[in-house]
């Protein structure tokens, strides 16, 4: 599959900064395209757009040619966030935050490292990386075809985040799953993926 | 001193004041039918050990008037509260999901009815509906229901646009399953708080249109027939007539205000530490 973000333009309201202007990436289902830019680039912003958070003004979003609107109720580009506190519900249990995900496998949950006690705490009960893990495995449902992280690892130790990404290259080559990796660790984007893309050298 | 633990101090007043409530709107069904028996061999006594509130001018006792004017007012109260707090809950939702028109017009009819005097707006609407018991219900529900109506709908705008409810939307998560699972768990404890803090304002309503003669009947044992009927009679220095079923109505009042508010400490999460 390919997901295409063709000339996109992006703006949040009239009067604020021109955030990304006539942007353009492709990213086809057997790469790991990095994504790298200073702070207030709009790499969050491209992803929201990416995965359908946020309209773009100008331009388009099309995964094998057609709009991500036309593929149903999951949407098959699922996007990681820098912080998990704020997409986890604080009342819910972590079992019932798993649960939101598309039949999430244990070989999925074991690959990350998420013990079975966890699962009965409440988001307020567990340290910021064990949410990550989380919100790691519940986007990795099995309609998921393209895995958008943003800045996933930031909170996390070093052999933390190397368990987790070679968890995460292995699962999204063995699956054919696309990646689009945000970060401004250089030596973690080359390190992960195949091709790496500056947000700042279009503008 | 040991220090009371503040948690368990404010389940005890919780709990208290419900208690309370509980035992008059009871014991007003228990003696509704002696609040209505006359005896003149006893008629206009002072309060006394007998009659711990005295007696009125046709010899009804005055305590057992009370406890069934101080039910009745309660009973009114819960029904016209939840009828209006479920009201609020309706259109506070509708207004948040149903876009810009609905929220304009939802908007505007709360700065309506906000806009009015309440007293005011429930004695027409009470009278057009000929008064009674019908006419109170009514007209303190559709009075009352503003406040919370407003709060829910900033509630329900904000948490439309809450990272994880538009996460959950992603992952297919259908409409109703993210307004049971994510929304209502966060909407109930407003809305039941906002439910008990309406009863007070409903129950002194009920009492003054009642006292100004635009809501129940004299017939009935009602709090506010009770202090209008007893007005002729303070000159003559019967004060008791008024002054007990005055003092428990705000006593009532207060009692649906603590509760109300020591349920919502202990329902704010953020109060674990009182």
């Amino acid at each position: 599959m390919v997901l295409e973000a063709k000339h996109i333009s992006f703006q949040y309201g009239k009067d604020s900064r021109q955030i990304l202007e006539d942007f353009s990436l492709r990213i086809e289902s057997h790469e790991r395209v990095g994504l790298a830019a200073p702070s207030g680039f709009g790499k969050t912003t491209f992803c929201k757009i990416l995965s359908g958070y946020e309209e773009p003004d100008r331009g388009e979003i099309l995964l094998d040619g057609r709009p991500l609107s036309s593929y149903g109720r999951y949407c098959p580009v699922q996007m990681i966030w820098q912080h998990p506190e704020q997409v986890v519900n604080p009342r819910l249990r972590m079992r019932e935050v798993l649960k939101e995900g598309d039949g999430i496998e244990d070989r999925i949950l074991q690959g990350l490292g998420i013990e079975e006690d966890w699962k009965n705490r409440f988001p307020a009960e567990i340290s910021g990386g064990e949410m990550q893990r989380f919100c790691i495995a519940r986007a990795l449902g099995k309609r998921t075809k393209f895995l958008l992280a943003d800045e996933i690892s930031t909170m996390l130790d070093l052999i933390t985040q190397s368990q987790i990404w070679s968890f995460l290259m292995e699962e999204v080559e063995r699956r054919e799953i696309g990646l689009l990796a945000v970060s401004h660790s250089m030596p973690l984007l080359e390190s992960v993926c195949t091709r790496i893309c500056d947000l700042s050298a279009g503008i | 001193m040991k220090r009371v633990n503040g948690r368990i101090m404010t389940v005890f007043f919780f709990a208290l004041a419900v208690l309370f409530l509980a035992a008059v709107t009871a014991a007003g069904w228990v003696f509704s039918e002696e609040a209505l028996v006359t005896d003149f061999s006893r008629k206009n006594l002072g309060p006394g050990l007998q009659y711990l509130f005295g007696t009125d001018w046709l010899g009804r006792d005055m305590f057992i008037r009370t406890l069934t004017g101080l039910s009745m007012s309660i009973r009114i109260g819960i029904l016209a509260a939840g009828v209006s707090s479920v009201l609020a809950l309706l259109l506070g939702t509708m207004a948040a999901t149903m876009g810009k028109t609905v929220d304009a017009v939802i908007t505007w009819v709360i700065d309506l009815v906000m806009g009015i005097p309440h007293i005011l707006l429930l004695i027409l609407i009470s009278y057009a509906l000929g008064k009674g018991l019908k006419g109170v219900v009514v007209g303190v529900a559709l009075t009352h229901w503003t406040s919370l109506a407003r709060v829910i709908r900033g509630e329900v705008m904000q948490l439309k646009e809450a990272l994880y409810i538009r996460t959950a939307r992603k992952l297919g998560v259908g409409g109703f399953e993210i307004a049971w699972k994510h929304m209502f768990p966060h909407l109930f404890p407003q809305f039941l708080v906002g439910l008990i803090l309406t009863f007070p304002h409903a129950i002194l309503h009920e009492a003054s249109i009642t006292f100004l003669g635009f809501g129940l009947s004299p017939e009935q044992p009602a709090v506010g027939i009770i202090l209008s009927e007893s007005m002729k009679y303070l000159a003559m220095g019967r004060w008791w007539l008024a002054l007990f079923p005055g003092l428990f109505l705000v006593f009532t009042v207060v009692l649906f205000d603590v509760a109300g508010e020591n349920l919502r400490r202990l329902m704010d999460p953020g109060s674990v530490h009182i």
